[in-house]
């Protein structure tokens, strides 16, 4: 008898030490333990990696940085989650992290659905494919036959499905569990093609033994808005994840960057006097200090800088602006102004 | 608790007993309070789930196995087509999936299985410390890590499909799987069949009748030889004499892969090799066990009797042994078939990667298919045991 | 062939008579050159008839041509330093290898060494999973060696205070345990309520199950308490645990938890009450029935579904609950075999002698049963060692799962890359199962007093 009560007592203990439960207000609770709990993947260079020593970096990490510079003028007061998939919105819901701020398609069934906020789009993506360049081969539509490996899980599956019978194309589908038996299975030649969002093809060619003889083709065939994500009901938290990245887009058109960002406090330009503190209220009005996004731009940079040192034509990746430029420069990120 | 108040008897029993002192009443309150326990953990879990479920808007019911699927399969026994099949036939593929690398692996691991654990026992030092390492060996690092070796070390050699290995009237083989030869067959092939199902009760007939013969007067016949020739000969004939209607369908180079014939899809391979290589080596031990066990005075006799170790092997010490095999064996193939959902790590596209994985993934009706998929597994192993059971049973009966 | 007629005759009755019969000792004889030595045994071992000897060389050639490779790849054409890709890349490929060249890269796997052991765990942290290390090795050494004294307080230190230290240590301890202590006081009045009731009931002396309830709920409350003083260590959280660190967390665990439950679960369904066997019966084949795979789905994807709102298991927690339940279920089915094995006198011997069902069990049967299990409880710990890899399958970074996702850093990728990883994690859990296995046999020899033959 003592044994069965035993083990209960046990279970309880188990349940009061493993389990604990989501709170209303993030932004307290962040203050109060000292850092931002960031959801991130598990591994994809460019937007969230971990190199040998176990350190992070990409957009959707430089994002959580911007982040909990704004709340406490230290980029790295932020922890990172590592999550697949399949777990990520269960891990936001469940209040283990604060923001989730990996590579996640912003879709109407997700932003309804599962009580969650998209707070802007940090890159617009879509599917594409991947092949080797000895293959002779310049467009999708000419992959009728092939071998095309994938993760399941994700919308990818269903993409190439639509888009293969709608150009009426033959294929065999070749889907792993995990991102890192795609690329070895990809690498090892067991497929011609390798789909995925057309940003996450860049990142896993650096993965490859021989980067260079694999290309990405034109065709997207899919709209794919990659942004940070956070529980719904809790607005203001919701404003500062949106307003970080909106002032990083801001810093980037004012001309702001991580260098000049201490002399532009003194520009002449209200605008850019707004937005980094030397006039107006704006951060109290998210709970923040009046120079909050003058401390994320110090430690992250503007959305340029970010891109540049992320996933720029300089890196490894070799992505172009694209899409992603401006709105001034023809690009599609645009943020409202501050005022 | 009930051996206890067993044990102390009702000899001393006082005049007036407490009801929390009887030992039946004891025992029954205390499993009434387990199983209300139990129940409550089960309701609490339903009620939590249903709570849960309509909090997130998913959907529940099963109404989602008819529902268009929408993804591809990379191998599948029935017609499958992406575009209009359901969730249902994704079940039914991934089931098929599952049973047919089972089976073959089943087969593959029981032969080399008792190859090498006869070889153990070997008296030629080379071939038991050959077969004792590969069993140390299997045995003792993990099967997932095997599938990775097999899969992503053993793929790497394979060569692109435009320098295939070609192995003539064999198919082809390189890194996007096996490609073999499809028999197609032309009119009246069904005939052979007739005749083949022909030899095969002609063969049965045979066996039994020589059986009686040799018990009633001793004398032997050589029915196996009979029969095969019958189940072999006739369809043969017949064959033959329908002007041989069968073709085959070779795959042919070209495109992304080989076009034509049959194609088996590398991530099969890999994983029945696995499977069957890592079973092999604990059915060895089964073998080897079992063999151990059958008496020495059993073979001695045999020797003596001047049967030579081909025979005794045969006739005596395997038929003794397998009674003593055959209930661990049986755990042996439940492990396989249940092994064979590691698949999910390499993308072969069986009952656990395509429905738990990839359909669950669709659909986020996570308890359903789970629920699915393990009472599928419950009744293959429940079915399996069934089978097991019958078959020691007939097996146990020999004994006299 | 010495004739040994001879030996047992007695010399005097050997007269001329009898000549044909050798009055003397022969001189022992060496065996025909053919027959001793290396060559004898190769005769009698290697080539002892032609189909053998046609066997023999079969072998000889599969070695030639499985071991030369191997040894070449692994040691000989292996890279012992480098500090990225170029060291293990050939020239076509860019790195300073000749073209063609194919071997082991294991200034990768040095390279990654740190990761392996720790996972992501991080740097300035990492003396806590040394001293975990320690207090393991140290404690469980000692443990399996039989001739060590001290093997009482060893075990105290392992089941008590080994579990709890580690879990402050490598969590970092200062948990919140307020909410605990009111229905942990509750349970006490409850259990002490029961102990009492059920002395009064066997009108024996209540005070040594009075006791003993109270000093188990005593530690209860100081391991709570514990659990929750603010060491001034800092918060890891469980998902940057990984590589070996927790693949040992999830079969110490696994291995500690299935124990008891097993045990537990086997007497259960040997019990002679219907509702608790019915229980374990079900119990037992539900778990048995299926595969370990599905069962990790289940926990990491449906657990969260029946808990109430809002209430989260972390995710490693998630998977040790689904490891510990699928393994205790083995572990019941191979003790079972144990109680199944012991004759019925030895029930019936320690009812007679007046032991409670308690006592029986604790100090007749199970031990006995216990003992002739030995080797399925050890099968059962290999398997469950080889069966935490599975958890990489739902993205948690085990030995096996870290090896993996290493091969994606772009700082090391070459076509040897991942063949290497995978032949040293076959390395690493070979050295573990088949230290486990040995040690089984080990014990199976020195516990062996010869009940069964």
């Amino acid at each position: 008898m003592t044994k069965t009560v035993l083990t209960g007592v046990l279970g309880a203990a188990v349940l009061a030490l493993g389990a604990s439960t989501a709170s209303a207000a993030t932004l307290d609770d962040v203050k109060a333990k000292g850092f931002v709990q960031c959801g991130v993947s598990q591994g994809l260079p460019g937007f969230s990696n971990p190199d040998a020593d176990g350190e992070w970096s990409g957009m959707d990490v430089d994002l959580c940085r911007g982040i909990a510079a704004a709340i406490f003028g230290d980029a790295t007061a932020v922890k990172f989650t590592p999550l697949s998939a399949k777990e990520r919105f269960t891990a936001l819901q469940s209040g283990e992290v604060d923001v989730l701020s990996r590579n996640t398609t912003w879709t109407m069934s997700r932003d309804t659905q599962l009580g969650l906020n998209f707070a802007g789009v940090n890159y617009y993506d879509g599917q594409g494919f991947m092949i080797r360049t000895d293959m002779n081969i310049n467009s999708a539509l000419e992959l009728s036959g092939a071998s095309i490996c994938t993760n399941t899980g994700t919308t990818t599956e269903l993409n190439v499905a639509d888009y293969f019978r709608a150009n009426n194309m033959e294929y065999e589908l070749v889907a792993f569990e995990k991102a890192d038996e795609v690329v070895a299975a990809y690498d090892a030649g067991r497929c011609d093609v390798y789909t995925t969002d057309q940003s996450g093809l860049y990142a896993q060619r650096l993965k490859l033994t021989d980067p260079g003889a694999h290309k990405v083709l034109p065709e997207i065939i899919s709209k794919e808005p990659l942004g940070p994500v956070v529980r719904q009901g809790d607005d203001q938290w919701f404003n500062i994840v949106k307003w970080v990245h909106f002032a990083t887009l801001n810093a980037e058109e004012l001309g702001v960057t991580m260098a000049n960002v201490e002399e532009m406090k003194e520009s002449d330009n209200p605008s850019i006097r707004r937005l980094l503190g030397t006039e107006g209220e704006f951060g109290s009005d998210i709970g923040l200090e009046n120079d909050w996004a003058a401390k994320a731009i110090a430690a992250v940079g503007n959305y340029g800088e970010i891109f540049d040192r992320n996933v720029g034509p300089d890196t490894e990746l070799a992505i172009g602006r694209g899409v992603n430029a401006l709105w001034s420069q023809g690009g599609l990120q645009y943020a409202p102004p501050i005022r | 608790m009930a051996v206890t108040d067993m044990g102390r008897g009702v000899a001393d029993a006082p005049p007036k007993v407490a009801l929390l002192n009887n030992p039946k009443f004891r025992s029954w309150l205390f499993q009434i309070l387990l199983g209300v326990a139990v129940a409550y953990l089960v309701y609490s879990g339903w009620v939590n789930m249903n709570a849960n479920l309509q909090a997130a808007g998913v959907a529940s019911g099963f109404g989602f196995l008819g529902e268009n699927a929408g993804f591809s399969v990379a191998q599948s026994l029935i017609d499958y087509d992406q575009g209009t099949s359901s969730y249902g036939r994704v079940y039914v593929v991934g089931v098929l999936n599952t049973l047919i690398v089972a089976v073959v692996g089943i087969v593959f691991a029981t032969v080399m299985g008792f190859l090498l654990g006869i070889a153990r026992l070997s008296n030629n030092w080379i071939v038991s410390r050959l077969a004792t390492s590969y069993v140390e060996f299997a045995r003792n690092v993990p099967l997932l890590l095997q599938i990775f070796i097999w899969y992503f070390g053993v793929l790497r050699l394979l060569p692109q499909p435009r320098d295939s290995l070609d192995f003539g009237p064999l198919g082809l083989l390189n890194i996007r799987g096996y490609f073999a030869p499809k028999p197609v067959w032309g009119d009246g092939s069904a005939f052979v069949l007739y005749a083949l199902i022909a030899g095969i009760v002609i063969a049965i007939g045979v066996s039994r009748w020589s059986y009686r013969r040799q018990m009633a007067t001793g004398q032997r016949f050589p029915s196996l030889w009979v029969g095969l020739g019958a189940a072999v000969g006739l369809p043969l004939v017949v064959f033959l004499a329908l002007g041989a209607p069968l073709t085959w369908d070779m795959p042919v180079l070209g495109g992304f892969r080989p076009s034509g014939g049959m194609t088996v899809i590398p991530e099969f391979i890999a994983l029945l090799v696995a499977l069957s290589t890592y079973t092999a080596a604990f059915i060895a031990e089964i073998v080897r066990a079992g063999i151990l066990g059958v008496s020495k005075g059993q073979s001695e006799a045999a020797h003596a009797l001047g049967l030579r170790q081909g025979q005794n092997l045969r006739l005596v010490v395997i038929p003794q042994a397998l009674r003593i095999i055959i209930p661990p064996l049986t755990s042996q193939y439940l492990n396989l078939t249940k092994n064979s959902s590691l698949a999910v790590a390499i993308a072969y596209p069986e009952l656990t990667s395509v429905f738990a994985g990839t359909a669950l993934n669709q659909t986020g009706q996570a308890v359903e298919i789970i629920s699915i998929t393990m009472l599928t597994y419950l009744t293959f192993s429940l079915l399996t045991s069934a089978f097991m059971n019958w078959y020691n049973a007939r097996v146990a009966l020999v004994e006299r | 062939m010495i004739d040994r007629t001879n030996v047992t005759a007695p010399p005097e009755n050997v007269g001329p008579a009898t000549a044909f019969v050798r009055g003397k000792m022969l001189a022992e004889q060496a065996a025909p050159s053919v027959s001793r030595g290396p060559v004898g045994w190769m005769r009698e071992h290697l080539f002892p008839s032609v189909p053998q000897t046609i066997l023999t060389l079969v072998c000889i050639y599969v070695l030639y041509l499985i071991v030369p490779p191997i040894a070449n790849f692994m040691v000989f054409d292996a890279v012992w330093s480098g500090t990225d890709r170029t060291a293990c890349a050939t020239e076509a490929q860019g790195g300073v290898q000749p073209n063609g060249w194919f071997g082991a890269c294991w200034a990768y796997v040095g390279a990654y060494m740190n990761q392996f052991i720790y996972g992501r765990y991080p740097d300035e942290e990492q003396w806590r999973v040394n001293i975990v290390w320690l207090m393991f090795f140290g404690g469980l050494i000692p443990l399996l060696m039989p001739s060590l004294p001290f093997k009482r307080e060893n075990i105290a230190f392992m089941v008590l205070a080994f579990p709890v230290i580690t879990l402050i240590l490598l969590t970092g301890g200062n948990f919140d345990v307020i909410g605990t202590y009111l229905p942990l006081a509750i349970l006490t009045v409850l259990a002490l309520a029961v102990a009492y009731g059920f002395a009064r009931g066997s009108q024996s002396d209540p005070m040594p199950g009075l006791k003993a309830t109270a000093v188990i709920f005593a530690s209860l409350f100081v391991i709570v308490a514990v659990l929750g003083i603010d060491f001034g260590l800092e918060r890891v959280r469980t998902d940057v645990w990984g590589g070996l660190l927790v693949t040992m967390v999830i079969a110490v665990t696994g291995i500690a938890a299935s124990l008891p439950i097993g045990i537990a679960l086997a007497l259960g369904r040997r019990s002679d009450m219907p509702i608790v066997r019915f229980i374990c019966i079900v119990f037992i084949e539900f778990w048995r029935g299926v595969p370990l795979i599905t069962v990790l789905f289940m926990s990491s994807v449906m657990l969260p579904l029946f808990l109430p709102e809002g209430v989260t298991f972390d995710k490693l927690l998630r998977a040790l609950i689904g490891v510990a339940l699928f393994s205790s279920a083995y572990m019941a089915e191979v003790v079972r075999g144990g109680l199944q094995a012991l004759p019925k006198g030895q029930y019936e011997g320690a009812m007679a002698l007046g032991l409670n069902w308690g006592q029986m069990m604790r100090m007749i049967i199970l031990p006995q049963a216990l003992k002739l299990v030995i080797p399925g409880i050890v099968n059962t710990f290999i398997g469950l060692f080889k069966d935490t890899t599975l958890v990489l399958i739902i993205g948690l970074f085990d030995f096996l799962g870290i090896i993996r996702s290493s091969t994606s850093d772009a700082t090391w990728a070459t076509p040897v890359q991942s063949i290497t990883g995978l032949i040293f994690a076959s390395i690493i859990y070979f050295i573990f199962c088949f230290g486990m296995s040995r040690y089984s046999m080990y014990m199976e020899q020195r516990l062996d007093t010869s009940h069964r033959s």
